[in-house]
């Protein structure tokens, strides 16, 4: 059972409260540093920052709804050896749930690593959040959260979540270490700290929190949030099936992209190291696209563009988190995020596997049974 | 839909498929040339990748075939190769690839009547299903 205790939140600064948090965190003698959101100083943008100078931390800003990349991918650099030191990351639900893959493909470590969750109020895109923030991001952070925690919803100036967290039936941040709840709890006075494992257990005793109960409304307002999410995940899964089930409608469905790529760099689950299709393996000879063309009389350039996306599916979807950064990334407002948690749901189905679930099930692609599948073989 | 000849990419590993080709080849068995092989060391090379772009070049059919559970000469790769089958087959039919253009097969090294036959049965299974959609429509 997890160990619950709680924050109070003074003066009504919800945001305040979470930053005295994460100073008591850095606090800590064994506590190197800590991963945050944090606000530029120079722009009104936040980004995930590594800070260790205690007083910096007025900047962390864990509730704004900017989320301009998936997070997992700067810890698994943080994490990919040991860096003499211990650190805290604060993440979103799926940013844990990305890094956890990473783990599994030995591309982080868990070890000197506290993962510090909060429940995720959801993300505006970034072009949104661009149009939307202002220039004072301490009233726009503040409007949001508020919002969204009085049960209003988070659609505000014509702008609503990303289809990626308004489809997310994660919020709550279970791989968390240390997971911060907000769902449920009068915020304006409290909020609630549980530690899910023996790492989160050890901080949880240093800071010399007050045990407390979770109330019963959480739960509740929880269940709440994840059916609507569910019901607007399923309504997707409906829509982009129907928009791509033949070839050709898929290659109406991907008819603007342009073989960037950026939606493999944002993607945090995307491991390999090297992109095969940035190799010399499509670098084809000039001739070949002249055969190519020849076949049937016409060629689309850039080439390969369905086999990109296919063999992507077929790479990484068993991984997929939903996090929504290849919509985000795409140059030619392609909804990849929506094609690729389409098939990745049944892609990870069909393992009986959940990516980020746990740390304990192998990467489908990278186990067997010797006695397993046998409908897939055979010609009948 | 007569006169349509399917084309089938058929990835056969080196130790079994392939050797019960060629034994069926020596025993002067007769079987549609609409196969086309591709010999690889072991099932357990074969990337999705391989099968995705054989399918979008249009071809009909692919079909991956080797060794026995417990007859792989790399031990496992024939086990691995079937978890990529199924991947394929929860990520193919949703874009509409029917079922039946993607196969997996075990066929040992002494079965070359059984590839033969195995070889009648799927050309005969293409030819009823027409040919691809990428065949006929893919541009990009
Ligand atoms: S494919 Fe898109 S939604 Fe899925 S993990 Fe990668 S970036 Fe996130
Ligand atoms: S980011 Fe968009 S345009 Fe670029 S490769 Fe991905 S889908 Fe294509
Ligand atoms: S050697 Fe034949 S399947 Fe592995």
């Amino acid at each position: 059972m997890a160990k619950t205790a709680q924050i109070d939140v003074k003066d009504q600064d919800l945001l305040g409260a979470l930053r005295g948090f994460f100073m008591a965190v850095l606090d800590q003698d064994e506590i190197s540093a800590i991963l945050v959101p944090w606000r530029l100083p120079m722009k009104n943008r936040v980004m995930p920052t590594l800070i260790t100078d205690p007083a910096r931390l007025d900047g962390a800003d864990p509730l704004s709804p900017a989320f301009p990349m998936n997070g997992a991918k700067v810890v698994s650099r943080l994490t990919r050896k040991a860096s003499g030191g211990k650190i805290a990351v604060v993440l979103r639900p799926c940013e844990i749930r990305a890094f956890i893959e990473l783990v599994k493909l030995k591309q982080g470590r868990t070890e000197d690593l506290v993962i510090i969750g909060i429940d995720c109020l959801g993300a505006y895109r970034n072009t949104d959040y661009f149009n939307w923030v202002g220039e004072d991001i301490g009233a726009s952070t503040k409007a949001f959260y508020t919002r969204v925690l009085s049960g209003k919803g988070a659609a505000m100036d014509g702008i609503d979540l990303a289809p990626a967290c308004q489809a997310c039936e994660f919020p709550v941040a279970d791989g968390a270490d240390v997971s911060v709840g907000l769902f449920g709890m009068d915020t304006d006075s409290r909020v609630l700290v549980q530690a899910r494992t023996q790492a989160g257990e050890m901080l949880f005793l240093n800071l010399r929190l007050s045990e407390t109960e979770e109330p019963p409304e959480r739960k509740k307002a929880v269940d709440a949030l994840v059916a609507e999410r569910i019901a607007f995940r399923d309504r997707m899964f409906t829509e982009t099936h129907a928009a791509t089930d033949s070839l050709e409608k898929l290659t109406g469905y991907l008819a603007n992209c342009i073989n960037c790529y950026n939606c493999r760099v944002a993607c945090p689950v995307c491991y390999c190291r090297e992109c095969v299709f940035l190799t010399d393996v499509f670098d084809h000879e000039p001739s070949q696209y002249l055969r190519w063309a020849d076949r049937k009389g016409v060629v689309k350039m850039p080439t390969d563009t369905v086999f990109y996306h296919l063999t992507r599916l077929a790479h990484m979807s068993t991984a997929c988190v939903g996090c929504g950064q290849c919509t985000n990334a795409c140059p030619n407002d392609i909804p990849v995020m929506e094609l690729f948690r389409t098939i990745a749901h049944r892609t990870q189905k069909g393992f009986d596997y959940e990516a980020g679930r746990s740390l304990d099930e192998k990467p489908p692609l990278s186990e067997f049974r010797e006695d397993e599948f046998d409908e897939v073989v055979g010609i009948g | 839909m007569t006169d349509f000849e399917p084309t089938i990419i058929a990835f056969v590993c080196n130790w079994c498929t392939y050797t019960a080709a060629d034994l069926a080849g020596t025993s002067r068995l007769t079987y549609p040339k609409n196969v086309r092989m591709v010999r690889v060391m072991c099932t357990g090379m074969v990337d999705p990748q391989y099968v995705i772009k054989a399918l979008l070049e249009g071809a009909d059919g692919v079909l991956v075939s080797g060794c026995h559970p417990g007859d792989c000469h790399y031990i496992n790769g024939n086990f691995k190769a079937r978890r990529r089958i199924k991947l394929l087959k929860e990520i193919l039919p949703q874009f509409g690839f029917e079922p039946e253009r993607l196969r997996l097969t075990w066929i040992g090294a002494s079965d070359g009547i059984q590839f033969a036959e195995i070889m009648r049965e799927l050309v005969a299974q293409l030819k009823t299903l027409g040919p691809s959609e990428a065949k006929l429509k893919m541009v990009i």
